[in-house]
């Protein structure tokens, strides 16, 4: 924001003491009320302002406590703000536009505030998909986001606000389509985005005690997807697991799957495996949530399965 | 000639403009040279006309699928419009929009939305980037009854009085969501308007067949608009003389009543100004030469059109 006057920042709460789990905490003392303001509870006509002001020339980020009410900002987002640059020919200008939301999951947050909703917008022509899953990423990504001339969704988790790790000072960009090996392995492929990254590399280390050693890719965009990496480690390795925080069905596992098959058949000495959540709506109750969400445990034993 | 009467010849021209380019359109479509859904504004001429010769070139206007009127009006190029019918690469949109995305940025005239109340939120986007650079541009934003069903407008609508949004809501209720009338879709008449409090919005209801008048209330929301005293909410009571889509004679039968459609014609926007300023003493050869550069004008665009060629397949990846 203080690179680029025409950054701002919107949003229900950006501006109270929550400050969206503290991520736009001191924003709104720095930079003043024109730049960082809450917002009506009226997500379809603010995307579409944000959609707006995008067009004429600004930066919004429109962030959003819950992914689960992008929903009712769907038509904007879909037939709007992803559909401007493209059904126009390029002449109706880009969308600069980055539309943030943080999912969250546990303590009893249940069905309409833990949804994992990312696989939805990876069917969406014209929109990028983002899923940070280190503290170093978080702000490589936004800041990639907002230089993107497009409209780039950015799914923050909020497991990762736990994290501690090296975030360079002054700005730098992550690329966003560019996935990245966190840790090398020859058995099998653990490929992840978001707070599943850190479950694949806790998953590699029990993985090496019992002889197996796991490669771990970070894909950092679900839309781009890096599926050209994978398969490279694929090729390697002749295993695949896909981490995600979401559902398999139609997602990013299953488009990454799709991808990878595609690409290097002949390289599986396994059938690929989906690991996400069950097919199900989030429960609320610390034992359903248990059992709903993977375990590492659970994850382990399930890759162990991998090698007969 | 007098002010007025130089306003009203103004608007007349827009007027005609639209009326002449629809049977152009109505005229051609059945060749099946225009391989894209048209909804003609025949019939709501007066709305565009007026409200876009209160706003300046620079100012911006938001437009649903029935686009053209509104397009023509803020000075739209012609050309580019009709090469976009004919799906050709010299269109407005290069081939991608067809009738329903029509874009003129240079204009201001910066889009139509198929999805009726979608524009609602963008043109107040719009605004608030103006507000916030301070560039003192006004925008205007055009939607049917069908989109005053949906909540996005009272969305926008209430974001807008928040922020003394310099913008115009421009409803042109034509009676008709595709074959739906109002009464099968809303409880009363300007339900949306009930109960609206006169001190945060200025709404008014007039008839949107009488170019001055809406001349005349766009006139007075722009001032509001420029002098950051917020947003203007308009009700044009007009009619739909064409049906949904396509030329007015592939309307289907069966869901008005014919009278009612005679009962509109004769309170035609375009014969209603044309009579009033023939009272005022303007001569009939400016209508014969009015008549005759638009039909030039038209014939040239159709021209043009036809000679643009069709978008090449390695065009398909231009825009993304």
């Amino acid at each position: 924001m203080e690179a680029d006057p025409s950054v701002f920042v919107m949003g229900q709460g950006v501006d109270d003491p929550w400050a969206m789990f503290g991520t736009t905490s001191g924003l709104s003392g720095r930079f003043g009320p024109d730049r960082v303001f809450d917002t009506p509870l009226s997500e379809a006509a603010l995307a579409g302002v944000a959609t707006g002001a995008a067009i004429c020339g600004l930066k919004p980020v429109y962030m959003h406590n819950r992914p689960d009410f992008l929903l009712l900002a769907m038509d904007q987002i879909a037939n709007h703000a992803a559909k401007w640059t493209q059904m126009y020919g390029g002449r109706a200008g880009k969308v600069p536009l980055v539309v943030w939301a943080c999912t969250g999951r546990g303590w009893g947050a249940a069905a309409q505030h833990s949804q994992a909703l990312h696989g939805l917008f990876l069917h969406v022509p014209g929109l990028k998909v983002v899923l940070p899953s280190s503290p170093g990423d978080a702000k490589g990504l936004m800041l990639a986001a907002l230089a993107d001339p497009g409209p780039v969704m950015v799914f923050d988790h909020r497991d990762n606000f736990r994290l501690t790790g090296p975030v360079p000072e002054g700005p730098y960009f992550t690329p966003i389509g560019r996935g990245i090996i966190r840790r090398a392995g020859r058995h099998v492929t653990l490929a992840a985005v978001s707070s599943a990254v850190v479950m694949a590399l806790g998953a590699a280390e029990t993985l090496k005690e019992k002889g197996i050693e796991a490669e771990v890719v970070d894909l950092r965009s679900a839309k781009p997807l890096d599926a050209a990496l994978v398969a490279e480690s694929v090729r390697r390795t002749g295993r695949l697991v896909v981490m995600d925080t979401g559902y398999p069905a139609g997602g990013l596992a299953a488009e990454l799957v799709a991808r990878v098959a595609e690409a290097a058949f002949g390289a599986f000495l396994a059938p690929p495996l989906r690991i996400g959540i069950p097919d199900l709506s989030v429960p609320a109750s610390p034992t359903l949530e248990a059992a709903y969400f993977p375990s590492k445990g659970g994850v382990v034993r399930a890759i162990m399965g991998l090698f007969g | 000639m007098s002010l007025n009467t130089r306003k009203s010849l103004g608007l007349f021209r827009a007027m005609l403009r639209i009326r002449r380019v629809s049977e152009a359109i109505e005229a051609e479509y059945p060749e099946n040279s225009m391989p894209t859904p048209v909804h003609l504004s025949t019939g709501q001429e007066a709305v565009s006309a007026g409200v876009c010769a209160a706003l300046s070139p620079s100012d911006m206007v938001f437009a649903t699928h029935r686009c053209h009127g509104p397009y023509l009006a803020k000075g739209g190029d012609l050309n580019a419009m009709m090469a976009e019918l004919f799906g050709k690469s010299g269109g407005s949109s290069g081939g991608f929009g067809g009738s329903m995305h029509l874009v003129d940025r240079g204009a201001g005239f910066m889009g139509g939305s198929a999805i009726v109340g979608g524009n609602l939120g963008i043109a107040t986007g719009a605004a608030l980037a103006s507000r916030m650079k301070g560039d003192g541009r006004v925008t205007a934003v055009f939607f049917g009854d069908g989109a005053a069903d949906q909540g996005v407008l009272y969305e926008s609508v209430n974001f807008a009085v928040l922020k003394k949004l310099p913008i115009i809501y421009v409803l042109e209720n034509n009676g008709f969501s595709v074959c739906s009338k109002v009464s099968a879709r809303q409880a009363a008449p300007s339900v949306f308007l009930k109960g609206v409090d006169k001190r945060l919005l200025k709404a008014s209801s007039i008839d949107g067949n009488d170019a001055v008048a809406v001349l005349a209330l766009a006139e007075r929301a722009v001032k509001r608009a420029r002098a950051g005293q917020g947003p203007s909410f308009m009700e044009c009571v007009t009619y739909r003389i064409a049906g949904h889509a396509g030329p007015a004679d592939w309307d289907v039968e069966g869901y008005r009543d014919q009278k009612e459609l005679v009962r509109w014609k004769r309170r035609c926007p375009v014969q209603r100004l044309k009579r009033r300023l023939v009272k005022q003493g303007v001569d009939s050869d400016v209508f014969s030469r009015m008549e005759n550069e638009t039909a030039a004008e038209i014939g040239a665009a159709f021209d043009f059109a036809r000679k643009s060629p069709l978008p090449d397949s390695s065009d398909l990846f231009q825009a993304t």
